[in-house]
């Protein structure tokens, strides 16, 4: 029965962290029609961005004071600003040429990032794993399990809950559907289509820093950690359907379900699983689960 | 009109006087150099097979490094459990290996265009990765599998320590040779494919595909035959790699390395026949120099190819066709 929690709850975590990448990729394909192959390099930027901010008020005390949690936002806005840049300068240009061209310039910002990272953080891991320890753990039956697992859980379904109202219940959700589902229309309404662009990508590239920034303390920050977690962030997306944030959601559940299942039983193919279980989605229902053909 | 559709006297005008090139480097050239050559040859007739989805029938898969680390691994399978050493046994079973896993691939992805082509191509890449990397005991995991140097034609040209032969000699010399023979007769025939009837077909497919269907083309055939020979020509290149390189890993699955794929054929220029393989000889180039001369090489490929995206997106070939008649014209009195 406590392993069965403690399965349970290392789902949660997967998908609460899951849910943050994906969902950011997600938007920025629902509005923007744009696969960003640079995506999970913005999770490793909140990431690095964190442990580098954390680490220098840290600097080389012991023990972690409760306040520096208030710090780990800091990682997502980075990513939400650089985003902020990227988009108007690289990708804006490209919206008017062929979709080869779009997966091309995203991949060479990946790229570019992955040795910008090494360039400022260096080749070594970055760690604050002193966050990580200060919340001390929990029992469960017989077991012990750390209470910043349960942190990151909070943080995505308040995440989940967040970006929900934000879509649905504001009036910049409001003209974000509307550039999603139209772009022509939008701007024949008056909506300023560039600038919802920017915002939608800012947003997502948020969300993916946020993804980082509350990994960090548990995992560290080291090179590559985005690369791998974007093709996950795929698996996710194309189980759920592109562009859509339910989607993202349940697949990212499924996804963290099945990863805890294929860790605990299956662990030669679990990785195989996964990526099988996206092509078979993708066979069925070309559009996800919740996608709009 | 075209640029593909110049006359073949033209190209041949171009290609002898560069086969000859090619012939004669060996002599002129320091081993290192051959040997380079070597990699960007193998590179591209990947290329080149990449470019009959990309450039001619308008598919854009992003996990060509599914038959490239097929035909790698079929070879190391050749040698690990059948204990051969002929190049030519190698060459087949990249061969056989890599068409079989593209027409299973090619049956579910071509159902697709789009994104959905490029997302579905890469998930199947992706499980043959986590595959080769999780499965040590028959794969060797990260650590790879040793491939010898192979004998070729039918073991009669051999690797000999008698007779004054290394390594380096025999790649840069003998195999060169070899790969340039594959290469050249790998180059013909993708030209008389894409000037068939069938490669026709193909392009009205990427054109329209309401119209060549209306007009009685097979489109989900075509493709899946376009799919088949693309990928047996990627699964080629890495058979023939694989002796270059002395071991496989799982890298070559990984789906950066179809990034690789694609970034050549862009490089150089996916509308025009030549442009895949000038594009990856010159990546090979780039990418060696830019490994030897900093450890932040992955920047400076990501400049170069946004700078191309943005600046050239015609790559190097469709770039210099396009120059060409204004420079004639200029020249001209």
């Amino acid at each position: 029965m406590d392993t069965l929690l403690i399965h349970i709850l290392n789902s949660l975590l997967y998908a609460s962290v899951m849910f943050l990448i994906a969902g950011g990729l997600s938007l920025i394909y629902g509005v923007m029609r744009i696969v960003n192959l640079a995506h999970g390099n913005l999770y490793a930027f909140g990431a690095y961005v964190t442990a580098w901010a954390i680490g220098a008020v840290l600097g080389d005390a012991p023990r972690a004071s409760v306040a520096l949690y208030a710090l780990l936002p800091v990682g997502a806005l980075a990513a939400g600003a650089l985003g902020a840049v990227l988009e108007p300068t690289l990708l804006r240009p490209l919206y008017k040429r062929a979709e080869e061209y779009q997966l091309l310039i995203t991949f060479g910002l990946l790229l570019i990032l992955e040795d910008l990272m090494r360039l400022i953080w260096g080749p070594y891991p970055l760690s604050i794993s002193a966050l990580y320890e200060a919340l001390g753990s929990l029992h469960i039956g017989e077991s012990i399990y750390p209470t910043y697992n349960l942190v990151v859980i909070v943080v995505g379904a308040a995440a989940a809950a967040g970006i929900w109202a934000f879509v649905y219940r504001t009036q910049f959700g409001v003209v974000l559907r509307a550039t999603s589902q139209n772009m022509r229309m939008a701007s024949a309404l008056g909506v300023n289509v560039n600038r919802v662009y920017v915002q939608a990508f800012s947003i997502g590239c948020f969300m993916a820093g946020l993804a980082g920034a509350v990994v960090v303390p548990q995992q560290g920050a080291v090179l590559g950690m985005g690369v791998d977690a974007l093709i996950l962030a795929f698996v996710v997306v194309v189980i759920g359907g592109l562009g859509s944030l339910e989607g993202a959601l349940v697949g990212a559940v499924l996804v963290g379900a099945v990863r805890e299942l294929g860790i605990t039983f299956f662990p030669e193919i679990e990785l195989a699983v996964l990526y099988l279980m996206a092509a078979v989605v993708l066979l069925i229902r070309p559009a996800g689960l919740f996608g709009r053909a | 009109m075209s640029p593909l559709a110049g006359p073949p006297r033209r190209v041949i005008a171009w290609a002898i006087p560069l086969v000859i090139a090619l012939a004669v480097l060996p002599f002129a050239a320091p081993p290192y150099q051959t040997v380079l050559l070597s990699y960007g040859l193998v590179f591209a007739i990947a290329a080149l097979g990449f470019n009959l989805l990309l450039g001619y029938t308008g598919l854009l898969s992003f996990g060509h490094s599914a038959y490239f680390g097929v035909g790698a691994y079929a070879v190391a399978f050749v040698v690990k459990y059948l204990k051969l050493e002929s190049m030519e046994a190698f060459l087949l079973a990249g061969v056989l290996a890599s068409a079989f896993v593209a027409a299973l691939f090619g049956v579910l992805c071509v159902r697709y265009t789009k994104i959905f082509f490029g997302i579905l191509t890469l998930a199947l890449s992706q499980v043959l990765w986590s595959l080769a990397f999780k499965f040590f005991w028959v794969t060797g995991g990260t650590d790879g599998l040793r491939v010898p140097t192979p004998t070729l034609l039918g073991g009669t040209v051999k690797m000999t320590a008698a007779g004054g032969q290394d390594k380096l000699g025999f790649l840069s010399h003998r195999y060169y040779y070899y790969v340039l023979a594959v290469f050249v007769i790998c180059v013909a025939v993708m030209w008389v494919i894409v000037h068939s009837p069938f490669g026709k077909a193909l392009q009205a497919i990427r054109d329209n595909e309401t119209r060549a269907e209306f007009v009685g083309v097979q489109v989900w055939h075509y493709r899946w035959v376009a799919f088949l020979i693309s990928g047996i020509y990627t699964g080629l290149a890495g058979a023939l790699w694989v002796p270059l390189n002395g071991l496989t890993t799982p890298d070559i699955l990984y789906w950066q390395f179809s990034g690789k794929i694609v970034f050549f054929t862009v490089l150089g220029g996916f509308q025009t026949f030549f442009g895949p393989i000038i594009g990856a000889v010159i990546y090979n180039y780039l990418e060696t120099y830019a490994v030897g001369h900093t450890v932040y090489w992955q920047m400076v490929l990501g400049v170069v190819l946004v700078v191309l995206v943005l600046a050239l997106p015609a790559g190097i070939v469709g770039t210099a066709m396009r120059l060409m008649p204004r420079w004639r014209r200029a020249a001209a009195p």
